[in-house]
Formats: C-alpha cells, sequence, structure tokens
C-alpha cells in the first residue's frame, strides 16, 4: 500500500511528535527564568514516551509505504524503532544526574538526543538511498555535536574531531557508492534498484565497488574493522551517557540500515520462505563473514589490554558488532531473528554496564579499571548489577546475553558454517578474561578505600529496570522471541 | 514434596540462598542455620529416593517433564536412573557436611554461604536434568558460584587460581554447547531431550560425528581432569577453602566422566568405540602421571589434588572396556572418590586451621599429639590406596576385572599406579604422623567434634562399602548394563 504525502502524516506521528519535543526542548529553555534546567529533561522524556505509544500503536499487519515510497512502515522497523525510543529514554534519564552533563546547557543536549532519535527512527523505515543518506547524515551530525558535548574538556572536542573526520570520510565514500548504483539502475529506491539489479544478466565490477563504498557508510556506524577506529577514541572522549548511546542506538541504526539494503539491493528473496540469494557471482556474504570473524577477534584481543573501562566496552562493543554480523551473512530468517534478538538483549546489557560507569563515575571520578577494586564491598548492588551485565555480555546463563548468543550460534550451525561458529564461540572465551577481570577487581581485590559509596536511587532503580529482562530474558525468553519473529514478517516484501 | 521430588533436591538450596541474602548482615548464625536446612532437607529426599528407587529398571524414575521455550523445543525435563542416583546421592552428602566444614569462614558470611547453595542447586541440576540445554545452563550456572568461592575467600593465590578455572571450563563448556547444536539440528523434529537424541543415535555415524565427539570429550575431559587438560586442577585445589576443595573433588570431577557416560556413551555410540581406545592411553596416563605428580609434591593438599587425577584414571580405564564390571567399577570409583577425597581435603584442613600451613616434610609426630586425627587420616589414606576391605579396593579392582579382559596389558602397567599410590600414602603418613614430634606442635589441639562430625558419616560409608559394595551395586548395575548394550550391541 502506497500513500500520498498527506495520507503519510497520519502514520508519522512518532516522528512528528519527536520534533515537536524537540522544538519543544529549545522554547521551554528560553522561557525558563530560574535556570532549572532539568525541566527541559522531563519533557524530553515525555516526548519520547508519546512517542513510543504512538510507534507501538502503528502495529499492525500491513506494510504501507509513505511519502512516495521514501519510507515503508512494517514491523522490521517498528522494532527498530521501539528499541531507539526505549534506549534515548534510557540515555535521558542516565543523563539527568550525570556530573558530567550538569555543568552545561541542558536543553540543547537533550534537543540533540532528541534529533538523533529522529533520524534513527528514521532511519528504520528508509527504503530510498537518498532518505537513507539524509538519515544517516542526522544521525552523524548530532552525534559528532553530542560527542564534543563538554566544551573546554580537551579529550571531549579531540573525539568529536576524530569522529566527525572519519565520519565525513565515510559518508562521502558511501554516498559515492550509492551514486555509483544510481547509474548502474537510473532509481534510488532500494525495491526497484533491487528489481533492476536482478534482471541484468552480469554484474560489472563496478557494483561490487559500489557494494564496498557502502558498506564503508554502514560499517562505520557499527564499527566493524576495518571501519572502526574512530570509536575507542570517541567511546573514551565522549560524555559518558553519550558513549552509552553510541554503543547501542546509532550502532543497531546501522544494523537496521545494514538489513535493509544488503537484504534488498544485493540478495533477493528465494522460493524458499525466509531464504535470500545473493545477487549472481558477488559472494558479498563471504567477505561480511571474514569481516565478522576479524571484527570479534580484534575487539576482543585489544579489550584485554585496556585498562579505561570506557575504552574496554568501545572495544567490547566492536566485539558484539562481530558477533550481531554472525547472522548477518546467513541470508535466511533465522539469522535475522538471532540479530534481533542479540540487538534487544545487547540493549539491556550494554545500556546497563555504562549505567554502573555512570554511577561510579559521579561518585569516584573515575574511569580507570583500577579504580574499580573493592567495589563490590563499597556499593553492593552497583557491582553486582556490573557483573550480571557483563557475565550477560560473556554469554553465560542464565543471563540474557548467553541466550542471544545461543540463537546465534543455532543459525550458524543450521546453515552448516562451522568455522564462523568456532570463531565465536572461542571469542567469548577470550571474551571472558577481560569482562571477568573487572569482576575480579570488584571483588576479589581490596580496596585503598573502603568507605561506602552511597549512589543515587534513580541509577540503583535504572541498574533494576535492566537487570530484570537480563535476567528474566535468560530463564524465559518466549516473548521475546515471539516479539522478534513477528516483527520480522513482511520484511522486504514489496 | 515427593511429588516433585526432583525440584524440590534441586531448587530447595536455591531458596536457602534467597534467605541468606535477605537476612540483616548481623544474623551470621541465623545464616548458617538456613544453609543446614537447606542441605539437610535435599539430603532427606535424596535418602529417600534412595529407598524407593526401583533397582530392577533402566528406565528413568521421578520424572518431571514441562514445556519450557515452545519455539526452541526445550523441555525442563528431570529424572533419575542408575548413573545419576549415585550421584545424587554424593551431592547432597558432601553439600551438607560442607556447610559444616565452612562453619568458621570469617569474611562475607553471606555471601559464602548463598552462592555455596547456589553452587549446590547447580550441581544437583546437572545429575538430574535430561534435557541437553537444561544440563547445559546448569553446567554453566555452576561456574559462576564456584569463581567467587575460590577467588574471594581462597588461598593466596586465589585470583589465579580462579580465572584459570573459568577460562578453562568455559572453554570446554562452549565446545559443549556447539556440539549441542549439532545434535539438535541433526534430529527431527528438533529436539534437545536426551533420551530422543539417544533413539536417534542410529544417524549420527560418520566422520562429522567423530567431531563432535571430540568437542564433547574435550568439554567433559578439561571437567575430570583428563591429561593434558588437568593444569586447572592443582591450582584450583590448593587454592579453594577447604569446603570447595572437597566439592570441587567430591563433586565436580565426577561431572566429566557423568557427562561422557550420560551423553557421549549412548548418543554417539559409534565414535565412543571408535575413541575407546584413546580413551584407555589417556586414562593409564592419567594414573600413572598424577601418582607420580602426587608423590614429588611437598604441599599435603596438591598431594591430594594429583592423587584425585591419578584415581580418576582408574574410572576411565573401567569405562573404556565396555563390560559390566569396567562400568561398575567406574562408577562406583566416582561415588568412592568422592567420599574417600572428601575425607582427604577436610583433613588437610584440619591440619591446615592448626599448623597455618601444609608442608609435608614440617610435620612429624603428629599421631601422640592428635592420635584420633591420625586414625581417621589413616583411614582415608589406606582407603584411597586401595586396601582390601574398604571402599577404594572395591572399586579399582572392578576397573581392574573389567579391563583385563580387553585390554591386557594397559590394565597392567596402570596396576603400578596402585604402587606408586600406596608409596606416596603411606610416606606421606610416616613424614607427618611418626617420627619425632616438633616442640612448636606440642600445644596442637586434637580434631574438636564439628569436623569428627564431618568425617565421621563419610567415614562409616567408607567401610560399609568396602565390607559389602551392593548397597550401591544394585542401584546402578541395570542402568549400566543398559548403557554398554546401546554401546556395543
Amino acid at each position: 500500500m502506497s500513500l500520498s504525502n498527506l495520507e503519510s502524516l497520519n502514520y508519522f506521528y512518532p516522528e512528528l511528535i519527536l520534533i515537536c519535543s524537540a522544538l519543544g526542548v529549545i522554547l521551554l529553555d528560553l522561557l525558563l527564568i530560574r535556570r532549572e534546567r532539568t525541566i527541559t529533561a522531563y519533557l524530553a522524556l515525555l516526548g519520547l514516551a508519546i512517542s513510543f505509544l504512538e510507534a507501538s500503536k502503528l502495529f499492525s499487519g500491513n506494510k504501507v509505504v509513505l511519502f512516495s515510497q521514501m519510507i515503508a512502515l512494517d514491523q522490521f522497523a517498528l522494532f527498530f524503532k521501539l528499541f531507539f525510543l526505549f534506549s534515548t529514554f534510557m540515555v535521558v534519564l542516565f543523563s539527568v544526574r550525570s556530573e558530567e552533563i550538569k555543568g552545561t546547557d541542558q536543553a540543547e543536549y537533550y534537543a540533540l538526543l532528541l534529533a538523533v532519535a529522529l533520524g534513527m527512527i528514521l532511519i528504520a523505515s528508509a527504503v530510498d538511498l537518498l532518505m537513507i543518506y539524509i538519515s544517516l547524515e542526522l544521525i552523524s551530525l548530532t552525534s559528532y555535536l553530542l560527542t564534543g558535548y563538554l566544551k573546554g574538556n580537551r579529550r571531549s572536542s579531540e573525539a568529536a574531531l576524530k569522529y566527525f573526520i572519519y565520519g565525513a570520510v565515510a559518508s562521502g565514500v558511501m554516498i559515492y557508492g550509492m551514486s555509483l548504483i544510481y547509474g548502474l539502475t537510473g532509481t534510488t529506491n532500494i525495491h526497484a534498484v533491487g528489481k533492476a539489479l536482478f534482471l541484468q544478466e552480469t554484474y560489472p565490477l563496478t557494483l561490487l565497488l559500489a557494494t564496498i563504498f557502502v558498506l564503508a557508510g554502514f560499517g562505520y556506524k557499527i564499527a566493524a574493522v576495518p571501519f572502526h577506529m574512530w570509536c575507542p577514541d570517541v567511546y573514551e572522549g565522549a560524555p559518558t551517557p553519550v558513549t552509552a548511546f553510541l554503543s547501542v542506538g546509532p550502532k543497531a541504526a546501522g544494523f537496521a540500515v545494514l538489513i535493509r539494503f544488503f537484504y534488498g539491493v544485493m540478495a533477493r528473496p528465494s522460493l524458499e520462505e525466509g531464504v535470500w540469494i545473493p545477487l549472481g557471482n558477488l559472494n558479498w556474504p563471504f567477505l561480511i563473514a571474514v569481516l565478522s570473524a576479524v571484527t570479534m577477534t580484534l575487539g576482543n584481543l585489544v579489550a584485554i589490554a585496556q585498562s579505561n573501562i570506557k575504552r574496554l566496552l568501545a572495544y567490547s562493543s566492536i566485539a558484539h558488532a562481530g558477533y550481531i554480523l554472525m547472522g548477518f551473512v546467513l541470508l535466511n530468517d533465522q539469522g535475522l531473528r538471532a540479530m534481533l534478538f542479540y540487538l534487544a538483549v545487547y540493549l539491556f546489557m550494554n545500556l546497563g554496564a555504562f549505567l554502573v560507569v555512570i554511577a561510579v563515575l559521579n561518585k569516584l571520578n573515575t574511569e580507570e579499571i583500577v579504580d574499580y577494586r573493592g567495589l563490590g564491598w563499597r556499593a553492593p548492588f552497583a557491582a553486582a548489577a556490573l557483573t550480571v551485565f557483563l557475565l550477560s555480555l560473556t554469554g553465560i546463563p542464565p543471563f540474557a546475553g548467553f541466550i542471544g548468543k545461543v540463537y546465534l550460534f543455532a543459525a550458524l550451525i543450521k546453515k552448516e558454517v562451522y568455522w564462523l561458529a568456532v570463531v565465536g564461540i572461542l571469542n567469548s572465551v577470550v571474551a571472558l578474561y577481560y569482562y571477568a577481570g573487572i569482576v575480579k577487581k570488584m571483588f576479589l581485590e581490596e580496596a585503598p578505600d573502603t568507605t561506602p559509596l552511597k549512589l543515587s536511587p534513580l541509577y540503583l532503580t535504572l541498574m533494576l529496570i535492566l537487570i530484570i529482562p537480563t535476567v528474566l530474558f535468560g530463564v524465559y525468553w518466549a516473548p521475546l522471541v515471539n516479539f522478534t519473529d513477528s516483527c520480522l514478517k513482511l520484511l522486504l516484501s514489496y | 514434596m515427593t511429588d516433585h521430588v526432583l525440584s524440590w533436591i534441586v531448587f530447595f538450596p536455591l531458596i536457602g540462598a534467597a534467605v541468606v541474602l535477605i537476612l540483616p548482615r548481623s544474623q551470621e548464625r541465623a545464616m548458617k542455620l538456613v544453609s543446614v536446612v537447606a542441605t539437610f532437607v535435599p539430603l532427606l529426599l535424596a535418602g529417600w529416593i534412595y529407598l524407593n528407587f526401583d533397582r530392577s529398571t533402566p528406565e528413568l524414575q521421578f520424572v518431571e517433564h514441562y514445556p519450557w521455550i515452545r519455539s526452541f523445543n526445550i523441555y525442563y525435563f528431570l529424572g533419575i536412573d542408575g548413573l545419576s542416583a549415585p550421584m545424587v546421592l554424593l551431592t547432597a552428602l558432601l553439600c551438607f557436611l560442607c556447610i559444616f566444614a565452612s562453619w568458621n569462614t570469617d569474611k562475607g558470611i553471606k555471601g559464602y554461604f548463598s552462592l555455596f547453595l547456589l553452587l549446590d542447586t547447580g550441581m544437583m541440576g546437572i545429575f538430574c536434568s535430561l534435557d541437553f540445554f537444561l544440563f547445559y545452563i546448569f553446567w554453566e550456572v555452576m561456574l559462576l558460584p564456584m569463581y567467587f568461592l575460590i577467588g574471594i575467600w581462597g588461598g593466596p593465590d586465589r585470583e589465579y587460581a580462579a580465572i584459570k578455572f573459568f577460562l578453562y571450563t568455559l572453554l570446554g563448556s562452549v565446545l559443549i554447547l556447539l556440539a549441542m547444536l549439532a545434535l539438535y539440528f541433526a534430529t527431527e523434529p528438533h529436539t534437545f531431550d536426551m533420551t530422543k537424541l539417544m533413539a536417534a543415535r542410529g544417524s549420527f555415524v560418520g566422520p562429522f560425528w567423530k567431531v563432535v565427539f571430540i568437542g564433547l570429550f574435550i568439554g567433559f575431559a578439561i571437567k575430570v581432569p583428563i591429561f593434558p587438560f588437568h593444569t586447572w586442577l592443582p591450582d584450583a585445589h590448593v587454592e579453594a577453602p577447604t569446603a570447595i576443595s572437597v566439592i570441587l573433588a567430591g563433586v565436580l570431577l565426577k561431572m566429566g566422566v557423568y557427562g561422557l557416560l550420560r551423553i557421549s556413551y549412548p548418543i554417539l555410540p559409534e565414535a565412543t568405540v571408535w575413541f575407546s581406545y584413546p580413551l584407555v592411553i589417556l586414562g593409564l596416563i592419567n594414573i600413572i602421571y598424577g601418582a607420580l605428580c602426587a608423590m614429588a609434591q611437598k604441599d599435603f593438599k596438591k598431594l591430594v589434588a594429583y592423587s584425585s587425577i591419578s584415581h580418576m584414571g582408574y574410572c576411565l580405564l573401567g569405562m573404556a572396556a565396555f563390560t559390566q564390571a569396567g562400568m561398575n567399577g567406574a562408577v562406583l570409583q566416582m561415588f568412592n572418590h568422592g567420599t574417600i577425597t572428601g575425607m582427604l581435603f577436610l583433613l588437610v584442613g584440619v591440619i591446615y586451621d592448626r599448623a597455618h600451613h601444609r608442608d609435608i616434610n614440617g610435620f612429624g609426630g603428629l599421631a601422640t599429639q592428635m592420635p584420633i586425627y591420625a586414625g581417621m587420616t589413616s583411614l582415608a589414606f589406606f582407603a584411597s590406596l586401595g586396601l582390601p576391605g574398604l571402599s577404594g579396593f572395591i572399586s579399582e579392582v572392578l576397573c581392574f576385572i573389567g579391563a583385563f579382559p580387553v585390554y591386557r596389558t594397559i590394565t597392567c602397567l596402570a596396576v603400578i599406579g596402585i604402587i606408586i599410590g600406596a608409596a606416596y600414602f603411606l610416606w606421606t603418613f610416616q613424614r607427618v604422623f611418626l617420627g619425632q614430634l616438633d616442640d612448636k606442635y606440642k600445644t596442637l589441639p586434637e580434631i574438636n567434634a564439628r569436623e569428627l562430625f564431618t568425617l565421621i558419616p563419610l567415614g562409616i560409608i567408607v567401610i560399609i562399602l568396602g565390607v559389602y559394595p551392593m548397597p550401591m551395586l544394585d542401584i546402578m548395575r541395570v542402568t549400566l548394563g543398559n548403557i554398554i548394550s546401546i554401546v556395543q550391541p
């Protein structure tokens, strides 16, 4: 079902609400006399919550194409919309009590967060190369600003500049790739592109080149090797709530568009339901499988050597991009289901890990892992929470990360891609070493200072809120997997 | 309670752990009492199972079977047979006794006892679960408390030992995970149900399944531990607190052999037969190498740790022959090793609490100062070295009898292990208890009532099973016969 522009607006409420609340945040800031700036955060939360509710109302079972085939609204898009709105909501809550954010002009910060959220929920349903590019740029540009938000902080500014330069190159390369695709097919709608390519008998080298160029743009967003260089520096320099945000939101946005583009353009559905076939003689799945193996291995090995917890989590997030890519290369619905499931679980556990880092940073003003010594005795709940999140990231039952990994490995074994499964499984053993290193510091080593830490009740509540799904989906995950399954229906059918 | 007896056995300790966590920090005595109750009830239930167990059938008993995750075809499936029943008994007994052995823990009482009870749940779950997925969850759940128990309450080098244990075991278990998924997808409809996998064993033939077998084998071998995957064991055993060493040696090592007998043997019989010769060679290496290493130790605890490696070798020897006597011997050896080595670690703990070191050469003449202690130690030593009339002798002889018709030369070589075993135990006894008493040990107090309470039940079992092993053999015989007929039809 394809709708005109005016009719489309009926399906556009989540986006419209976000736009309004971003503007509202800025206006409210001007009106506030007493400079009680946290009120703007509450407005942002309200906007996100309403947008979330509106988005969840759109689950109808039908696929609608809006705005002259620029964006498509299907369950796949809605999965990511809910994902992005929830993660932004959490990050706003993280920021409210963060000491790093406190000293700044908060209103703009929240307005920017809402703008990233807008970009992300747009990209989740973008089905046109131009739309993909515009929403990706919206995410990128606002992310640069957020990264450099700590004015006068050298690390923050350096991170923003690095992020910007890498990002500019990556998106330049990507748009060049897209222009090549346009040249080959004469259209920018990804389904039309897919169809046009399908009808061609042979695939010129240009298409392979274009694929790699586009991959550079998406790979940069998900921080996959070899497009990951920016990641550790940016994660370290950015304000920690922003780091938490970047490690979840824009990364997932990268995956959403990666699936949309490659499954729509570079592959076509086969006769068997839920299976795609890569285009003719281009073996890009194998290329990405190799990238996946390299990504997780590099991420995990380099993480071992880190002494700064934000850098460590940066490399861990690179490794996780590698894990999730394992599902991507299979070109079937089981791989996709595993990806969505893993992303959902990753949302909870990675945000949770960063939340503890923010809470500790607020009290101890440190990001060094050494300073986590004895935290288990000083702040038992936070340390236990971080342990749960880290072990879930490792993939140890009874936590949800384990189930996510099981789905990934199960999909690989079903498709008989044993080599990648073995690489992945060995990687999770390597990962244990550095995650357990933090646990060791917290519980097995004595702290130089043993005064108990009183963490903000908001943070403790949020930790609990994030632990519940991390444990619950590790023990009973049928609801989540049913949800991801329903989100995969209609994907890319046109 | 008897309707879902296995669920109660598995999860009662977990309830205890939750109660311990809720209790206020100052209520240390209450925490210990809760732990006693939380391990005593499973012990009673295990006793009830022992009395009501039907010994004439290889069928699963006390079965509980409920769907868990339908879309993945995972079931909450518990049940025991003659292979798991002795292990459940052993676990219940050792956990109960170990609560008393941990009575004097001085720091983090709350953490210690709640983790201990969580560990109990994990171990019981492994022996009771018949759904491979459930089995795997318990297998991994057990790692966490073990890591913390060694890492926080262990000896000076505990951090290294704990992470080494964790990494080794995780490496093994991820291989099990891959093998598990391979089995899952090879059956139609896909299933994790061990009985259904067993029924489909005819299709697991060919080189691919040999690779899967090797994956499973490495996973289990790390737990046993089988040479060359044994290096975590001396570190972990030596650094762990006494009660945890008992659990490690008494229960955790059994899981490897249990996994081989429960999963590898009946599900992949072809690969099992193919691998039997390497298995028996590895068993021989374990016996001789472990014994020689034990002889070379100066640390009392390390000596016991290496003797465990040696004694687990007998299990491998017995089970690789696929004879009734050999299998009976292997499983009985698992049980006996659990009780005997449990005693040995408890005894090492007793002397370490008093002298604050474990250097064998640093003692001498303790028999005059601590006669009851010396008596208990001699009982455990003689049981361990295989003196007739004590339980270790029965199971070792059964292993040899079972293996001899099949592997004559190797069995003859393996008997050397008994001689070396006798040598290091007697030599140690001589160095610790005989000779001149050092002046500084003139004030060592005799073993106390609490410590005796942990040792005497094990001692009684060792003597009874040494004279009349049928109470144990009866339970396992039919099931093991069934496994043999599956492996060698």
